[in-house]
């Protein structure tokens, strides 16, 4: 097993230590996900619901208020 | 009448559009190129010509380019749906957690499993296992996309489920249904097959540059062989997928089969627009003729639509105000019974908070009567139910055309080919490297034809657009919506610079 995990981790380490192209790309990679979740996400795209609201029950309330707020307009 | 601020929806839905069409630059290159790679890699394995195997690592390369640049684009759709679109978010949780979790937990995971075989496996692992990781890497591939069109189907034709007033939750009934809903059926049968022509184009284009700077020639002319095969079979079952498709279309959203044709008066035997000019100030109701100018094909709309070529093809007149002798119901009737539906769910969640169950069970019998046009109680006028008649119109005859002469470019690079007379037809290596870009305008068209053309509806018939979005500021959207246009602006030049140098080195860098 710990042969099996030192094959593994080798195959990997290898493989990164030969890219070419790879570690350009692998950067590109890191810093794309840094900005999306390190910033976007959590300064830019708050889940709305699970931001304001506590329970699924007072989540389905909001949403279901929203469905119905225009209807004393529309009848 | 609906208190949202309609440039927040408009905000809203473009940036959303903008990220969706971002993110299927890359999508179609990966579903189509994983495949390319494992045809290169598997004529490797079967001949043993080592020729074969610096051609699959030089397109496994712009491949990798492609994946890296391209992988987690399509999470900011679902950060989207979180903070712009909460109340669909909500509304389809159950529906789309399937689909999308099984996306996870199977096709990622089968697809990331063999990446690192694929990319770091070569003279490590044995011949037969580096190709087999590749064949798995391709299948993942798709079968990601396979429960992305789920979800996109269900949205289109909205089935297997049942509404509860409780939760305001669409739920899963039966998952065979949403699974094997027609509509994403063919959605991504076409989606599919669509990006294997998008990425033999790619593999064509990079080939005849090559030829017509007479490097890397063997490479070029192996490379173009394989893709135009791929290309040309994938081309005509494009063909044939649109057909199933459109047909779909004129069954479940007559009204956006209407808008792809600029249909206005329903007829018998309808034709099929060619080439036509569409006039931009018709609007529906009116007299004026819906072309400046048109070519038609006698019959073909109707074979399209209701395999007869005789059949009655609706018009978006006969779909808005209604057709007796053909009996259409008009939006107007629709949107009483929506109006009628929207009503009875606010008196059932009035009565429920107060603990009324008599008036609730009553107000919950009514509604479902009606709950099928819950989403028409939400217009304003009946017109509201007409997508922009102009845009979808004319991007779909855009993917029409583009995508109609895919197969010819194909076809003649594989006769040149087989005929061993293709670098003396250098006439032709422009019309390869055109190739790429038509096959990126069809692509992108076909996605602008398939959601503009389903307004006003997030759902269809259930929920329009402007009920799904979340009551932000319209500056907050603008804000990330720019946010966006610059870091996708970065990744592109990214990826464009860095598969220029890989394609400029060739396959001896690789």
């Amino acid at each position: 097993m710990i042969e099996m995990s030192k094959k593994v981790f080798g195959f990997y380490r290898e493989g990164f230590a030969r890219m070419t192209v790879g570690k350009t790309l692998w950067k590109i990679i890191i810093i794309k996900l840094l900005i999306m979740f390190a910033v976007l996400k959590l300064f830019f795209f708050p889940n709305f619901l699970k931001t304001n609201f506590e329970t699924d029950k007072q989540r389905g309330d909001h949403v279901l208020e929203q469905l119905t707020r225009q209807v004393s307009n529309t009848n | 009448m609906i208190d949202v601020d309609p440039s927040l929806v408009g905000w809203s839905r473009a940036q959303f559009a903008f990220t969706a069409m971002y993110h299927w630059i890359f999508v179609p290159l990966t579903l189509g190129l994983s495949f390319l790679c494992a045809f290169f890699e598997t004529i490797y394995l079967k001949t043993g010509d080592e020729e074969w195997k610096k051609i699959t690592r030089f397109w496994m390369t712009l491949f990798g380019i492609n994946f890296a640049i391209g992988v987690a684009t399509g999470i900011i759709l679902e950060f989207e749906f979180g903070t712009n679109w909460s109340n669909y978010s909500w509304m389809v949780g159950d529906i789309f957690g399937a689909p999308l979790a099984i996306e996870g937990m199977f096709a990622f995971f089968l697809e990331a499993s063999f990446f690192a075989v694929m990319f770091f496996g070569w003279d490590r692992v044995s011949k037969g296992f580096h190709c087999f990781s590749t064949w798995m890497v391709a299948i993942g591939s798709n079968l990601s996309a396979v429960w992305i069109l789920v979800a996109n189907g269900w949205m289109q034709n909205p089935v297997g489920m049942v509404f509860n007033p409780d939760t305001a939750r669409f739920e899963m009934q039966n998952f065979m249904e949403v699974v094997f809903n027609p509509v994403a059926v063919s959605k991504f049968t076409h989606t599919s097959t669509s990006g294997f022509a998008f990425a033999s184009a790619f593999v064509l284009a990079i080939s005849c540059w090559y030829l017509l700077k007479n490097k890397h020639v063997e490479m070029a002319k192996k490379s173009i062989v394989v893709a135009s095969v791929f290309g040309l079979l994938a081309s005509v079952f494009v063909g044939f997928t649109g057909d199933e498709a459109a047909f779909e279309v004129a069954q479940k959203q007559p009204v956006k089969l209407a808008a792809m044709e600029g249909l206005y008066k329903g007829e018998r035997g309808a034709g099929l627009v060619a080439f036509g000019i569409i006039n931009d100030t018709k609007i529906p109701g009116d007299i004026q003729d819906p072309f400046l100018f048109q070519v038609k094909i006698p019959g073909l709309l109707s074979l399209l639509a209701n395999r007869d070529f005789g059949s009655f093809v609706p018009g978006i007149d006969d779909l808005v105000y209604g057709n007796e002798n053909e009996n259409i119901m008009g939006v107007n009737a629709m949107m009483e019974r929506g109006k009628l539906a929207v009503s009875d769910l606010k008196i059932f969640k009035d009565a429920k908070k107060i603990k009324d169950d008599v008036t609730a069970e009553a107000a919950l019998v009514r509604f479902n009567v009606n709950k099928e046009f819950l989403g028409y109680g939400y217009l304003e006028t009946p017109e509201e139910a007409v997508p922009p008649v102009n845009i979808v119109f004319n991007s779909f005859h855009l993917m029409v055309m583009m995508g109609s002469i895919l197969p010819v470019i194909f076809g003649a690079f594989l006769l040149f080919s087989f005929k061993g007379v293709l670098t003396e037809k250098r006439w032709l290596l422009p019309a390869g490297l055109a190739s790429v870009l038509m096959a990126f305008l069809a692509e992108q068209a076909g996605w602008v034809t398939a959601e503009v053309g389903r307004q006003p509806w997030a759902i269809q018939g259930l929920m329009p657009v402007k009920i799904a979005t979340t009551n932000l500021t319209v500056t907050a959207v603008q804000v990330t919506f720019a946010m966006f246009a610059v870091l996708f602006a970065i990744l592109l030049i990214a990826e464009i610079s860095i598969m220029l140098k890989a394609i400029a080195t060739g396959p001896e860098g690789h």
